[in-house]
């Protein structure tokens, strides 16, 4: 599969993978492990940064993957900021997932303070990945403030529902000049699959690894899902037309 | 229009009429939607609801599976006090119960803190009984501050305030608030409250709207289960919840199930609530409030709270005394209630691990609301 960059930085897989959910940190290491890729994300309210042996941290190699907080539980930009420079205060790589959620109900990007936050902590020199709704003007502001990605939502975050707002990613694919991260409501491999042959650059996927019996092998499986649906964008898909084509036309005598 | 008028247009009988309507056809109606309505959570809180428990709890199950993940978050109660100065019926700390009464001074709320710290609990609930002049808000603002380094998150379950007091909470590193109705039946409410502040029933029911408006994070609420019918209690939270949630969108609205315990004045269940009902209420409120923590407390017994675990619940506490310094070596004062579950921490892990859970100690942290460096 042909190399992602976000902000220079180049990652063999465009599979992310978030951390939450999991019965345990050993299973969510072993999805990790097959899920074959090079960013994990954190929530920053799960992690015990007082405590240096933090037990979920202790379960994600840091040589391996990139680590990339994120500041779930933010209600406004304030809080957000507050969080991301408090995780590079620990030592966290200044790369934040800017999460602004003000719904605990349906967990919905708040884009006003999204945008708020993005502003402030792209000034401070975060590299910042914005979870956001999809919405194609939005987009368009966050890479004009300097955001490193834009992560529209498929579904609501753990709804396993797929790409539902399929159109309007389609336009933010369109229009973007940063890599897109199609996030949250990815259910099956297929749904990721689908995102990947639109163009999305990435996908990220949590529960759906999660809550299902056996993650690892999961997340093997979103990682064939991703692979498949790369290639078949980077193959081109036949158009999808109305009525058949028959391969014989039967007005082909004229043209003999 | 605060939920006071909404509640009470919904009067007790209206509510009995709405759940005896309810036969097989509403249930399965109910089972059938999304987004519950006020009549599918009749429906489902019904006697005919029985004959679906399986049903209930296979989608209760799945929903919980969905929003929380294999995940139980688990807390400590601290007691800061047993003074007060109420004469509920049901509680061990009525005011006409002879006990030994203390507060803890802030060295001793300190000390207590620690040892919760150290058993690795990072989410804490303070709670006091009523006692104007001894256990104030200054008090309370001052033991947040004392503990704060201790924990990521700081709930409160004391006696209700105005919305200045609960804005002083939040400012000293409170996000959490809990207030039970204790009964949702006015005129029973009446009658177990023979004195003290705790009678205005308005006052308290409105207790939770004014934590939410003073920017509270999340909110609890509960009947006290045994009081009265819990099919009407559960509308009644049900309905509560459902206004909290649309009012206060911001803050996250939690549900307890406290059955009653045996306590100090030996008041027995008006009206007992069988395991099979606990189920049923609890399914229930997740089906109607899929994002909602439900909250499960160490009144269960072990044997029973391993069995909810999956049907919804996602907050549980652990290693619990009801009493004032009860987590310190010095002699315990009385307590609020008998706990059944007395596993410690490591035991209630080693549980959840088995079960398939990952028990989570820290899933908030004080940043969203310091505005200092730590």
């Amino acid at each position: 599969m042909d190399k992602l960059t976000i902000a220079g930085r180049s990652f063999a897989s465009r599979l992310m993978v978030g951390t939450g959910k999991f019965a345990s940190n050993e299973l969510m290491a072993a999805a990790l492990n097959a899920s074959g890729s090079d960013i994990v994300t954190v929530a920053l309210r799960r992690v015990d940064i007082d405590k240096p042996d933090d037990d979920l941290l202790a379960h994600i190699d840091r040589d391996r993957f990139l680590l990339l907080p994120n500041t779930s539980g933010a209600r406004d930009a304030e809080e957000a900021v507050r969080l991301a420079r408090l995780a590079r205060a620990a030592g966290c790589e200044p790369w934040v997932k800017l999460e602004v959620t003000p719904d605990p109900y349906y967990l919905l990007p708040d884009p006003i303070e999204t945008l708020k936050a993005a502003e402030i902590l792209v000034k401070d020199g975060f590299t910042v990945l914005p979870y956001i709704n999809a919405d194609p003007v939005l987009a368009k502001h966050l890479q004009e403030v300097g955001t490193a990605t834009v992560m529209p939502l498929g579904a609501p975050i753990g709804t396993n529902k797929g790409v539902r707002t399929r159109d309007s990613i389609a336009i933010i694919i369109e229009q973007a000049i940063v890599p897109v991260v199609v996030d949250a409501g990815l259910g099956a491999p297929s749904h990721a699959a689908e995102a990947m042959e639109m163009g999305a650059d990435a996908v990220l996927v949590n529960t759906a690894l999660a809550v299902t019996p056996d993650p690892a092998r999961m997340a093997a499986a979103f990682a064939k899902g991703v692979e498949a649906g790369r290639e078949a964008y980077l193959a081109g898909l036949g158009a999808i037309k109305d009525q058949a084509e028959a391969s014989s036309p039967l007005t082909g005598f004229l043209r003999d | 229009m605060t939920f006071l008028n909404e509640f009470n247009q919904w009067t007790p009988e209206r509510v009995q009429q709405l759940i005896d309507a309810a036969g097989p056809a509403q249930v399965e109606q109910a089972l059938a939607n999304e987004h519950l309505r006020l009549m599918d959570l009749a429906a489902l809180l019904s006697p005919a609801a029985e004959g679906y428990l399986e049903q209930l709890a296979q989608r209760a199950h799945r929903l919980t599976q969905q929003r929380f993940g294999k995940t139980i978050q688990l807390y400590a109660p601290l007691y800061l006090s047993n003074l007060c100065c109420n004469s509920c019926l049901y509680c061990g700390f009525n005011a006409d119960n002879q006990m030994e009464r203390r507060t803890l001074s802030l060295d001793e709320v300190e000390a207590e803190a620690r040892i919760l710290h150290e058993r690795g609990f990072r989410h804490i609930q303070l709670l006091t009984g009523e006692a104007p002049g001894a256990v104030e808000n200054a008090y309370l603002a001052a033991a947040v501050q004392k503990i704060r380094p201790f924990f990521s998150s700081i709930s409160i379950e004391v006696y209700p305030m105005d919305e200045c007091g609960y804005a002083q909470m939040v400012a000293a590193g409170v996000d959490n608030l809990t207030v039970y109705q204790e009964t949702y039946e006015r005129s029973l409410y009446d009658e177990l409250h023979p004195y003290g502040p705790k009678r205005d029933f308005d006052w308290r029911l409105n207790a939770a709207e004014r934590g939410g408006s003073a920017g509270l994070r999340s909110i609890g609420i509960g009947a006290l289960l045994g009081l009265s019918d819990w099919r009407k209690e559960g509308f009644y939270v049900g309905l509560h919840a459902r206004y909290l949630a649309k009012h206060f969108w911001r803050s996250r609205i939690n549900i307890s199930f406290p059955r009653l315990r045996p306590a100090d004045g030996g008041f027995k269940p008006l009206a007992p609530v069988s395991d099979a009902a606990l189920v049923q209420l609890i399914c229930v409120m997740r089906l109607l409030m899929p994002d909602s923590a439900l909250v499960l407390s160490t009144r269960e017994s072990a044997s029973l709270r391993d069995h909810l675990l999956p049907l919804g619940i996602t907050q549980i506490s652990a290693g619990s005394s009801t009493s004032p310094g009860g987590y310190g070596q010095q002699a315990e004062s009385s307590q609020q209630f008998a706990i059944d579950d007395d596993r410690d921490a490591e035991e209630i892990c080693s549980m959840l691990r088995a079960q398939g859970y990952d028990p989570v100690f820290k899933d908030w942290d004080r940043a969203f609301l310091d505005n200092s460096n730590r």
